[in-house]
């Protein structure tokens, strides 16, 4: 086990080094800069701007510069925002975060129930329905289902807000203010739950069919135990034992936002910064938070692997 | 073969024993067309095809004349779902786009899936350095999620003042890019078993070449998963293609695309007032993805019995 770590984290460094090669020398090598923005600069005025920012040495220098700064913590400097990177991040990640975390939990919360029922009555009338409406969720184009329900809840029935984190000019504090987030939170959780319960459910689905089988079950039912506590006392948690290695790949969705949703909701969250950046080149932070994607992947997909091992000692790693 | 005669016997008891059983294939075809859910799937898939390809050769505004006098047009008879913002029928962009659309997510996923396996086999077969080389660069293509490589080279497109016609082939291949390490690492993971068949060792044991065992021995053990994850990978490929070309970082106007139609939804006049502009592209998409999906679940029942989701 230990080796194995230890293999799989130089492994790791080594991944995230060719990450950073690929995602440095995408943008460098693009022609553009952030300078080319502004089209009242004189050659001179670019020329000196470029200097100050360090866009004109070479670009093996740049990358040793930026590869450095990294290393130390240091993921480059916003030119469009004049912030340091970091800041920026941390300033919007927590509200990707809140939006991240709801989803997830109502995702994993409806995702069971459904699961085990429709594993349950398996083949009853339920089962079907949901099994359709499981293939129509897998199969909605996340930007349109988002602006649809716009349409219908904000514009015609006008009974939630249509986008942003606090309505406009507001200035409600304490109670009010969680209340109005929690109003603008609705449509786009319920678009990210819509979008992720589908397989989950029906992972966990085949997982309950395959356990229910098992003979420990129904020793339990022989026992004159309820069916409500076979099913989720006994059967549930070996049903999910497979499924906490989606946890590992849950960790970077959790904190990169989702830039359809956040875009379409206008929520003020990372994945609408990133969108904002590419339109004015901010390349600073364009790699910065591309490399953090990159980062939580590499040590999301290790966790699953860890978890999936804790879960069955039988896989060998 | 004789075990497959008797369960086929046991299932069909008319069958007259001293009857050769139907091929695999064409079991696996018959049995697919008692799924009424997947055969439903399939036929609007096949609809949906002709429409987009046949139907705007029917439509009197095929020729996308642009008439700004009778712009902005509710449906009517003559204009089944409207008029855009330039007059154009939006019924018939909509079949036009469709083509595109339906294009884009076929071809890309037939680029990916030839990459994914040719590599796949390749690196499963032969193993060691080319096996490590190939499946490293399928890791690195795995750290940056799906989406924001996506977005990251559309943009990248737009600063390479790639021209119009020609982002199309280039959506294909930026889709295909992201496609092809996923379906290597299943093919590969099929030949690491399948190699150590007997019936390779026989194919070794004759001395057959290098490309006839992997080409004709091989290959066609993986064709029925090949088949059904290249058919789900179709409404995947259709689903990014249209985020991408909302974002206005793939298939770009005057070509028209699913997703750049439902960009209209961007202004908020045609949002609020005009829902025939963006409303039944992704009625389209969502259509179309759906009976993709549903005709690949049944293929997946059918073609590969293993990875059954218990259905």
């Amino acid at each position: 086990m230990r080796t194995y770590l230890l293999r799989r984290c130089l492994y790791m460094l080594l991944i995230l080094l060719g990450a950073s090669l690929l995602i440095f020398f995408l943008f460098s090598l693009t022609p553009g800069d952030y300078v080319d923005n502004n089209l009242s600069l004189s050659e001179e005025r670019k020329a000196e701007l470029r200097e100050i920012y360090g866009l004109n040495k070479p670009v093996f220098e740049r990358y040793v510069n930026w590869m450095g700064n990294l290393l130390q913590g240091d993921l480059g400097y916003s030119l469009a925002q004049q912030r340091p990177v970091a800041q920026l991040i941390q300033d919007y990640i927590w509200n990707s975060f809140l939006l991240a975390v709801v989803a997830t939990f109502f995702t994993w919360f409806i995702a069971v129930i459904i699961g085990v029922i429709t594993a349950y009555k398996q083949y009853s009338l339920f089962d079907t329905l949901v099994m359709i409406g499981i293939f129509a969720a897998m199969s909605i184009p996340s930007f349109f289902i988002g602006l649809f329900l716009i349409k219908v809840f904000a514009v015609d029935l006008k009974i939630l807000p249509p986008g942003g984190m606090i309505t406009t000019g507001s200035r409600a504090e304490g109670w009010d203010y969680i209340v109005e987030v929690m109003n603008h939170m609705v449509l786009p959780v319920a678009v990210m739950v819509l979008l992720g319960v589908g397989s989950l459910a029906r992972y966990l689905r085949s997982n309950v069919l395959e356990v229910i089988k098992q003979d420990y079950v129904r020793t339990a039912r022989a026992k004159g135990l309820k069916e409500r506590t076979v099913l989720y006392r006994h059967a549930l948690k070996n049903a999910m034992l497979p499924a906490i290695t989606l946890v590992g790949f849950e960790l970077p969705g959790l904190f990169s936002g989702s830039i359809i949703i956040e875009k379409i909701f206008n929520w003020p969250g990372i994945g609408q910064l990133y969108l904002q950046s590419f339109t004015v080149r901010d390349y600073p932070l364009l790699m910065g938070f591309t490399m953090l994607l990159a980062v939580l992947t590499v040590i999301g997909t290790l966790l699953s692997d860890i978890l999936y091992h804790a879960s069955d000692p039988r896989v060998k790693l | 073969m004789s075990n497959l005669s008797t369960r086929e016997a046991g299932r069909v008891p008319d069958r007259r024993v001293s009857e050769a059983p139907p091929s695999l294939w064409r079991q696996a075809i018959q049995q697919l067309s008692k799924n009424k859910m997947a055969m439903a799937g399939f036929i609007f898939v096949i609809f949906m095809l002709v429409a987009c390809f046949i139907g705007p050769l029917f439509s009197p505004y095929a020729d996308g004349k642009v008439n700004i006098l009778i712009k902005h047009q509710p449906p009517s008879a003559k204009h089944w779902l409207g008029t855009d913002h330039l007059g154009r029928d939006v019924l018939t962009r909509l079949l036009q786009a469709g083509r595109i659309s339906l294009t884009v997510g076929l071809a890309s996923m037939a680029l990916s899936m030839t990459i994914g396996t040719v590599l796949g086999i390749i690196s499963g077969y032969y193993r060691g350095i080319v096996d490590q080389l190939i499946m490293r660069i399928a890791d690195l293509l795995f750290t940056i999620p799906g989406i924001p490589i996506l977005f990251i080279m559309g943009f990248l497109m737009s600063e390479w003042k790639v021209p119009t016609d020609y982002r199309l082939y280039l959506v294909m291949v930026m889709l295909s890019l992201i496609g092809w390490p996923g379906v290597a690492r299943l093919v590969r993971s099929q030949m690491l078993t399948l190699r150590e068949r007997e019936y390779m060792q026989a194919a070794d044991v004759l001395g057959l070449s290098d490309r006839r065992k992997l080409f004709h021995h091989l290959l066609p053990n993986v064709f029925p998963l090949l088949i059904v994850i290249g058919t789900l990978g179709i409404g995947g490929a259709i689903l990014a293609e249209s985020a991408l070309s909302f974002f206005g970082l793939g298939v770009m106007p005057p070509t028209p695309s699913w997703g750049n139609m439902i960009d209209a939804a961007n202004n908020l006049i045609d949002f609020e007032k005009r829902p025939w502009l963006w409303i039944p592209p992704g009625l389209a998409i969502f259509a179309t993805v759906i009976a993709i999906n549903v005709f690949g679940d049944g293929l997946r029942d059918v073609l590969d019995p293993k990875k059954q989701t218990s259905r």
